[in-house]
C-alpha cells in the first residue's frame, strides 16, 4: 500500500476499518520523512516522539470505541510560523532559533482536539517574507518535480511535505500568495480562507490585515475535511468572524452547470508564461465542456496591487517585527548598552530579505513618506476592492493562474527582489481584497506542474469546492505526481 | 520677568480603574511581585493576539463626558512605533488619528476669577512596562530591569490646549481633573502610585505677542505640588535665558524634586512614530444611545456639589469648595450632616482640624481612622457641653489616629467638663475671695476683669470647667 499518496479520507477510512492502526501509518510517514528529508528538506523540526505519543493515543480511543474525528491519526504538518506548545517555532529565522511558545496557536488546539498526529514543522521563507523558500535561514527546501527548482514560498516546506509524502495534509500561511504559489509549483491544493474565517491566533504575524492561515492536501475532499476543523470564530482573535461555518462536504458537488466563471484579462498579460497561459485555456474549454459560463472581465487596477501589496505588508511587518529586539526571548547579542544590543542582535538575527521589507515598511511609515505610499497604497487596496466587488457582481468566481510561470530554478531570481516579487503577481490581490481562493494543480508542462486560481466572494469557500471538486471528477489533470519521491 | 508670559500645555495620563488590562485578562492590581501579571498578550509574545476591554472603552467615554468633551462613535487603535525595553512589541497601541474623546473643557477657579481650560483630546492607550536600572540611566547602567506588570494597563491620555499660564493655574486645572475623574469612578487618581502621570509643554513668549515660543516637555514630577514648582521654575529659566539673549532649546527635561530644577535628558529625543492604524484590533463603534446610557451612570460632579452645599446648607463657597475637592471628603461631610445636622460646624471641623491632620501626617482621608458617624458624636458632646472645644480638639485627633468613640476618650482621659453649678459654685466663691482687687475692678465698671476671673476659675479647675457656664455664674454673683 502506497500510504502516502492516500488522501486523508482514504486513511481515514483504512483505519476506521481497522486495517490500519494510526501507529502503523505514523511509522510509514516518519520513513518516508527519514529516506526523502536528507535530500528535499521541507521540516525544521520533526517531532517524531510526539507523533508516535499522539498516534498510540488515537489508537488507545479507537480500540476502546470513542467517536473519533475524520483527522484522527492522520499525520499532519505545520509551517514553523504557527506557534507549537513546547515544540521550537522558529519561523526560519536565526532570531527565533531557540524560541519554544508556551501555548499552541488556535489552529493547533484544533488539530489536537481532531487528534491529528503532528509529524513536525515546515520550513517557510524567513518571517514568510520570499516566494521561493530560500530565504529560510536554516537551509533551501527542493521541489519534488525538479531538485533543481524552488518549492515556491514562503509556506514552501508545508508544499513540499504534502508533495513528497510527509504528510498527509498540512497547514501553512498566506499573506500575498504563500500557500497558492508553492502549492502550484508542487502540484498539490492549497487554499487561503477568507480573512478572518481561520483563526491567527499563535499564527506569527507577518502583515496583519493580509495573514491568513490555510491548507495544503492531495484532493478536493480533504480540503472539504480540513476547513471543517479549521474554520470557525476564535474570540481571543480580534480579526476573526463570528460567520457561521457551513458544512464544507457538501459543497462537494459534481456539477457547474451555470455557474458563471470570469477571466480578468489582466492576469492573462504579457507576464503569463505562454504555456501556463494555454494549460489555463485548456482548463477554461473543460469547465464550458462540464457547463460552466466562461467570460472574459475587465480588472483595471490589478497591475497596482502588486506594489501597494509590498507597500503594506512590508510597513506592517516592519513594525510586528519590531518586537525582535534581544530583551525577552529570541536571540540575543550582547553589547556595551540597549542601544547597541538593539542593533547587533536585529542585524544579526534577521536576513537579507527581512531587512530589505523592513527597511521599505520604515520608509513607507516615516514623516514625509507616509502619505506618498503607505496611504496611497491603501487607495489602491481600495481601487481593488472595488474591482473585485464589480466583478463578483457577474461571476460566481474568478479563475486565473495561480502563478505566471512553472517552478523556477533555485538561486534564479535570488539576486533580482523584483522579480521575485513579480513573482506573487497573480495572488497578492487577493489577500488585500480578503476573499478566499484555490490554488488547484491542472497537468505540468515540462514535467513541472501548472496551478490555477480559483477565487471566490467573502465566505463562498463552498464554491471553490464545488468548481475544484468537479474538475477532479472529471480530467486526470489536478493530481500530477512527482517521480522522483513517491 | 513681567515682560514674558508663560504658555503652558498638560498631558496627563491616568490609568484606568479597571480588573483587567487592556488587551488581556491579567490583573492590574497595584503592587505585586514584578512580572507576576503577565501574559502572552502583554508580553508581546509571538502569535500572541488581544482582545479590547469593553470596560475601558466605557471608562475612556465616562472621563471624556467629565471633561466636556464631545465623544467619538467611530473611533479606532494605531501604533506607534519605537524602541526601548519596557515597550514589548515595538510599538504602542494609541489613538494617534482618531481619540475617544475631543474638544473638552474644564472651568477653573483663580482668585475668584473663572478661567476656562481647552482640552485638545483624550484618548485610549496602553501602558509600558516599567523600568528600574543599576545606575543613574538606561545608558549608564551595567544592568536594568524590567517589570511589565504594568505593560498592557489601560491609560487614557488627556491634552491640553496651551492655555495655561502659571503653575498656580496649572495645580488648578490637575485639582479640577482629578476631582472629576474622581467622581466619576473612572480612576484612582493618584499621582504616588502613578495612577495619574502629568508631563508638561512650557514655553514663553514676550506679552502681548501670539506667537509660541520654542517650548520644552518637563517630565519626572511626582505631585501636583512639584508640577507646580517645575513650572515655576522652568518658566523664570526660560526668560533668564531670552534675557541673556540665549535661545530656549527644544528638549526634553527632567524635574528633580531635591534640588528644585529642571535638568535636560539628552536622551529622550522623540523618534520618528511612523503611526498607522492598528489592523489586528476592530475599530470602536458606538451609538449614541450608549453614550447617553453611559452618560446616565456618571454621579454628581465637584460643581455641581459645590454649588448644593452653598445653595442648600449655606457653606461659604470656598469651604464648600475646599470639601467637594476631593470626593471622600465630600462624602465624609454628607455622612456627618446625617447624624449632626449643622453643615457650617462640620465644615468647619473639617477645614480646621480634619485637614490639618491630613496635611501635617502627609495622609490620604481613607488612611485616617476618624468616621463621619464619630465626628458628630463628638460635636454632639460639645454642644451639650459635656466637653469644651478646646477639649473637642484633642478628642478628635485621638479619634484621627485611634478612631475610638468620643465618649470612650472623655472617659479614659478624664475629660468630661464640669458643668454641675453646684461644684462650680463653691470654686466660683473661692475665686472670688482671692481676688478682691479684680472683683473691684469689675464692680467699678471694667467689665473685662471678669475674664481674668474665668481665667482663674479654668486654672483651678484644670481646664475642665464649662467657661460658658463659669461667665454666666460669675456675672451672676458679681452682680449682687
Ligand atoms: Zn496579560
Amino acid at each position: 500500500m502506497q500510504l502516502h499518496t492516500l488522501s486523508v479520507h482514504q486513511l481515514s477510512e483504512l483505519m476506521e476499518r481497522k486495517e490500519l492502526s494510526s501507529e502503523e501509518l505514523t511509522r510509514a510517514y516518519l520513513d518516508q520523512i527519514s529516506q526523502v528529508e536528507d535530500e528535499i528538506r521541507a521540516f525544521v523540526t520533526v517531532t517524531e516522539d510526539i507523533a508516535l505519543a499522539q498516534a498510540r493515543a488515537v489508537d488507545g480511543k479507537r480500540a476502546r470505541g470513542q467517536e473519533l474525528s475524520p483527522l484522527a491519526g492522520i499525520p499532519v504538518a505545520v509551517s514553523d510560523n504557527i506557534c507549537t506548545e513546547g515544540v521550537k517555532t522558529t519561523c526560519a529565522s536565526a532570531m527565533l532559533d531557540n524560541f519554544i511558545p508556551p501555548y499552541d496557536a488556535a489552529v493547533a488546539v484544533r488539530l489536537k482536539r481532531a487528534d491529528a498526529v503532528l509529524m513536525g514543522k515546515c520550513n517557510m521563507d524567513e518571517f514568510g517574507m520570499g516566494a521561493s523558500t530560500e530565504t529560510s535561514a536554516f537551509f533551501c527546501t527542493k521541489n519534488p518535480f525538479d531538485p533543481a527548482a524552488v518549492p515556491g514560498g514562503a509556506s514552501g516546506g508545508a508544499a513540499v511535505a504534502v508533495a513528497a509524502g510527509e504528510a498527509a495534509f498540512t497547514l501553512g500561511s498566506d499573506t500575498g500568495g504563500d500557500i497558492r504559489q508553492p502549492a502550484a509549483f508542487c502540484g498539490v491544493i492549497g487554499l487561503k480562507p477568507t480573512y478572518g474565517f481561520v483563526s491567527r491566533t499563535g499564527l506569527i504575524s507577518c502583515a496583519s490585515s493580509l495573514d491568513q492561515i490555510g491548507p495544503f492536501t492531495r484532493d478536493m475532499t480533504d480540503l472539504a475535511l480540513i476547513l471543517n476543523t479549521i474554520c470557525g470564530h476564535d474570540a481571543a482573535d480580534s480579526t476573526s468572524v463570528s460567520e457561521n461555518v457551513p458544512d464544507f462536504k457538501k459543497s462537494l458537488v459534481n456539477d457547474i452547470k451555470g455557474l458563471r466563471i470570469g477571466l480578468p484579462k489582466e492576469f492573462f498579460g504579457t507576464g503569463t508564461d505562454p504555456r501556463v497561459a494555454a494549460k489555463v485555456q485548456e482548463a477554461v474549454c473543460k469547465l464550458e465542456e462540464l457547463g460552466a459560463i466562461c467570460e472574459e472581465v475587465a480588472m483595471p487596477h490589478t497591475e497596482y496591487a502588486l506594489p501597494a501589496h509590498y507597500i503594506i505588508s512590508s510597513a506592517e511587518a516592519s513594525s510586528n517585527l519590531a518586537r525582535y529586539d534581544g530583551v525577552r526571548y529570541g536571540l540575543r547579542v550582547e553589547a556595551e548598552d540597549v542601544l547597541s544590543m538593539f542593533r547587533k542582535t536585529r542585524s544579526q538575527g534577521f536576513g537579507a530579505e527581512v531587512k530589505r521589507r523592513i527597511m521599505l515598511g520604515t520608509h513607507a511609515l516615516s514623516t514625509g513618506n507616509y502619505n506618498d505610499y503607505y496611504v496611497k497604497a491603501l487607495k489602491v487596496r481600495t481601487l481593488v476592492k472595488q474591482d473585485f466587488a464589480r466583478a463578483f457582481e457577474k461571476f460566481d468566481c474568478l479563475l486565473t493562474p495561480a502563478s505566471l510561470a512553472t517552478a523556477f530554478k533555485t538561486g534564479e531570481k535570488a539576486g533580482d527582489s523584483l522579480a521575485m516579487y513579480q513573482s506573487s503577481a497573480c495572488t497578492t490581490p487577493v489577500n488585500l481584497v480578503g476573499v478566499p481562493a484555490l490554488s488547484l494543480p491542472f497537468g505540468l508542462v515540462d514535467g513541472l506542474p501548472v496551478g490555477l486560481q480559483v477565487i471566490a466572494r467573502h465566505f463562498e469557500e463552498g464554491t471553490l469546492l464545488r468548481v475544484g471538486y468537479t474538475l477532479e471528477q472529471n480530467t486526470d489533470q489536478t493530481r500530477p505526481k512527482p517521480g522522483l519521491f513517491l | 520677568m513681567s515682560n514674558y508670559e508663560a504658555v503652558i500645555g498638560l498631558e496627563v495620563h491616568v490609568e484606568l480603574k479597571t480588573h483587567t488590562k487592556l488587551f488581556c485578562g491579567c490583573s492590574t492590581e497595584f503592587g505585586k511581585e514584578p512580572n507576576t501579571q503577565v501574559c502572552p498578550v502583554c508580553l508581546g509574545l509571538p502569535g500572541s493576539t488581544g482582545v479590547l476591554n469593553k470596560k475601558v472603552v466605557e471608562l475612556a467615554v465616562k472621563a471624556g463626558l467629565v471633561l466636556n468633551c464631545k465623544i467619538g462613535t467611530y473611533t479606532w487603535f494605531d501604533r506607534k512605533n519605537y524602541y526601548y525595553p519596557d515597550l514589548p512589541k515595538g510599538f504602542q497601541i494609541s489613538q494617534v488619528f482618531r481619540p475617544i474623546a475631543y474638544k473638552g473643557y474644564l472651568d477653573i477657579d483663580i482668585n475668584g476669577q473663572n478661567k476656562r481650560i481647552n482640552i485638545t483630546r483624550a484618548h485610549i492607550e496602553e501602558d509600558p512596562g516599567k523600568l528600574i536600572h543599576s545606575g543613574g540611566s538606561i545608558m549608564t547602567s551595567h544592568y536594568s530591569y524590567v517589570d511589565y506588570n504594568r505593560s498592557g494597563m489601560p491609560l487614557i491620555e488627556i491634552v491640553s490646549e496651551p492655555e495655561i499660564h502659571s503653575g498656580e493655574e496649572a495645580g488648578a486645572y490637575l485639582e479640577k481633573l482629578k476631582a472629576n475623574l474622581e467622581y466619576a469612578g473612572v480612576s484612582d487618581v493618584k499621582m504616588e502610585q502613578g495612577s495619574l502621570r502629568c508631563d508638561a509643554n512650557v514655553s514663553v513668549r514676550p506679552v502681548g505677542t501670539t506667537a509660541l515660543g520654542t517650548k520644552t516637555e518637563i517630565k519626572n514630577m511626582n505631585s501636583f505640588r512639584a508640577v507646580q514648582r517645575a513650572i515655576e521654575y522652568e518658566v523664570e529659566r526660560q526668560i533668564e535665558v531670552l534675557e541673556d539673549g540665549d535661545r530656549v532649546i527644544q528638549e526634553t527635561r527632567g524635574w528633580d524634586e531635591n534640588r528644585g530644577i529642571t535638568l535636560s535628558m539628552r536622551n529622550k529625543e522623540n523618534p520618528d512614530y511612523r503611526c498607522f492604524i492598528e489592523h489586528e484590533l476592530p475599530p470602536i463603534e458606538l451609538t449614541p444611545e450608549w453614550i447617553a446610557d453611559v452618560k446616565g451612570t456618571i454621579p454628581e460632579l465637584p460643581d455641581a456639589r459645590r454649588k448644593r452645599l452653598v445653595e442648600e446648607h449655606g457653606l461659604p463657597d470656598y469651604d464648600a469648595g475646599v470639601i467637594t475637592s476631593s470626593l471622600a471628603l465630600a462624602e465624609f461631610f454628607d455622612a456627618a450632616l446625617k447624624k449632626y445636622p449643622d453643615a457650617k460646624t462640620i465644615s468647619n471641623w473639617i477645614m480646621g482640624e480634619l485637614l490639618r491632620l491630613l496635611n501635617a501626617r502627609n495622609m490620604e482621608l481613607s488612611e485616617a481612622k476618624i468616621t463621619p458617624d464619630g465626628l458628630a458624636a463628638l460635636l454632639e458632646l460639645i454642644e451639650k457641653g459635656s466637653i469644651s472645644n478646646k477639649m473637642g480638639k484633642e478628642v478628635f485627633e485621638v479619634m484621627f489616629e485611634e478612631g475610638k468613640d468620643p465618649g470612650q476618650i472623655v472617659k479614659e482621659k478624664g475629660l468630661s467638663q464640669i458643668s454641675d453649678e453646684g461644684q462650680l459654685s463653691r470654686i466660683i466663691d473661692e475665686v472670688i475671695a482671692k481676688n478682691p482687687k479684680s472683683v473691684a475692678d469689675f464692680q467699678s465698671g471694667k467689665k473685662q476683669a471678669v475674664g481674668f476671673l474665668v481665667g482663674q476659675v479654668m486654672k483651678a479647675t484644670k481646664g475642665q470647667a464649662n467657661p460658658g457656664v463659669v461667665n454666666a455664674m460669675l456675672r451672676e454673683k458679681l452682680a449682687q
